[in-house]
C-alpha cells in the first residue's frame, strides 16, 4: 500500500493503531461525560486495557502486563469498592448543574490541545520507529526490567517502597473510626 | 509498530491528558475527578514509553545509550504506577472520611478551606 495522507504512508499498522486509539479516546471522553460513576469506572477499565495493548506494540511487554494487573486489577477494584461503599445511588443523582464553569472548562481544554498540538505534532510526523534487532527487543521483558530495577534504580525503588508503606499506614489511619 | 509515526502516539497521549484536565475542571463528583487524574497519569506513561521506544530513530550507533534510555522510560513508568497506587489509596481514604463527616461528597460544597 502506498497511499498517504499528509506525507504519512497508510500502513496496516497505522490502521490498527487508529482503531485502538479511537476506541481509547472514546472511552476517555466517556469517563468525563457519563453522569453515573459506575459507567465512568467501566469506561476507564476499557481505556486501561487498550493502553496495555499499546504498550505491547511499543515493545514494553512487562509493562503491558503490569498495567493490566495493577490498574485494572487493583486500582479499579478499589474505585468500584469505594463507589459501592458510598452507595452511589445517591451520588449519581448529583445532578450536574448548568454553570459557566463547564463550558469554560471545555473551552480551556480545547485551547490547550490546539496550542500544544500545533507546536508539537508537526515536528513529530516524520519520525518513525526503527525495527528493533532481536538483542534490543529483549529489553521490554521481565528479566531486563528486574535487573535494571535492582541495580541502577535501586535507590528510587527503595524510596518508592517507603512511599507505599506510608500510603498503606495513612489509608488505614484514615479509614479506621477509632485507632 | 513500525508504520506508525511518533506524532500518532503523542497525539493520543495529548488527547487523553486534555480529557483528564477537562474532567477535573468540570465534574463535581470527587471519585470521577480521581479517575480523571488516573487518566492523565496514564497518558504520561504512554508518552514515556513512546519516547523510550522512538529515540532509536535518533541515535542508532550507540548501543549502550540506546539500552539505557529504553530502560529509563520503562523505569519511570513503573515509578509513576507505584505513586499512582499510593495516591489512590490515600485519596479514596480521604473521600471516605469526608463522606462519613458530612454525608455528602459534592466537591463544590466542600469549601471549609476557603480563605
Amino acid at each position: 500500500m502506498n497511499q498517504s495522507i499528509g506525507g504519512v504512508a497508510i500502513t496496516p499498522e497505522l490502521l490498527l493503531f487508529g482503531a485502538v486509539a479511537g476506541a481509547a479516546t472514546l472511552c476517555a471522553i466517556g469517563v468525563v461525560a457519563f453522569n453515573n460513576a459506575i459507567r465512568s469506572a467501566l469506561c476507564l477499565v476499557v481505556n486501561f486495557f487498550l493502553l496495555a495493548f499499546l504498550y505491547f506494540t511499543l515493545n514494553a511487554e512487562m509493562l503491558g502486563i503490569t498495567q493490566v494487573v495493577v490498574y485494572t486489577g487493583a486500582i479499579m477494584v478499589l474505585f468500584l469498592f469505594v463507589i459501592m461503599l458510598l452507595n452511589l445511588g445517591g451520588l449519581s443523582l448529583l445532578v450536574e448543574r448548568r454553570d459557566p464553569k463547564k463550558y469554560l472548562g471545555i473551552l480551556l481544554g480545547c485551547g490547550m490541545f490546539v496550542l500544544l498540538g500545533s507546536q508539537l505534532l508537526p515536528q513529530l510526523v516524520s519520525v518513525n520507529a526503527k525495527t528493533l534487532d532481536p538483542e534490543m527487543a529483549k529489553f521490554g521483558g521481565p528479566e531486563a526490567i528486574g535487573r535494571t530495577l535492582f541495580t541502577t534504580y535501586v535507590y528510587p525503588f527503595e524510596a518508592v517502597s517507603i512511599l507505599l508503606l506510608i500510603g498503606i499506614v495513612g489509608s488505614i489511619m484514615l479509614a479506621k473510626r477509632r485507632i | 509498530m513500525n508504520g506508525v509515526p511518533l506524532a500518532a502516539y503523542i497525539g493520543l497521549g495529548m488527547i487523553m491528558f486534555t480529557t483528564g484536565v477537562v474532567g477535573v475542571i468540570i465534574r463535581r463528583n470527587p471519585i470521577v475527578i480521581f479517575m480523571c487524574i488516573e487518566l492523565m497519569l496514564n497518558s504520561v506513561n504512554l508518552t514515556f514509553l513512546t519516547f523510550a521506544r522512538y529515540q532509536m530513530a535518533a541515535r542508532s550507533s550507540d548501543a549502550l545509550g540506546m539500552q539505557n534510555s529504553l530502560m529509563a522510560g520503562q523505569m519511570m513508568v513503573i515509578f509513576v504506577m507505584a505513586v499512582a497506587a499510593a495516591e489512590v489509596a490515600v485519596g479514596l481514604g480521604i473521600i471516605m472520611a469526608i463522606y462519613r463527616l458530612r454525608d455528602s461528597v459534592d466537591i463544590d460544597e466542600l469549601n471549609l478551606l476557603r480563605g
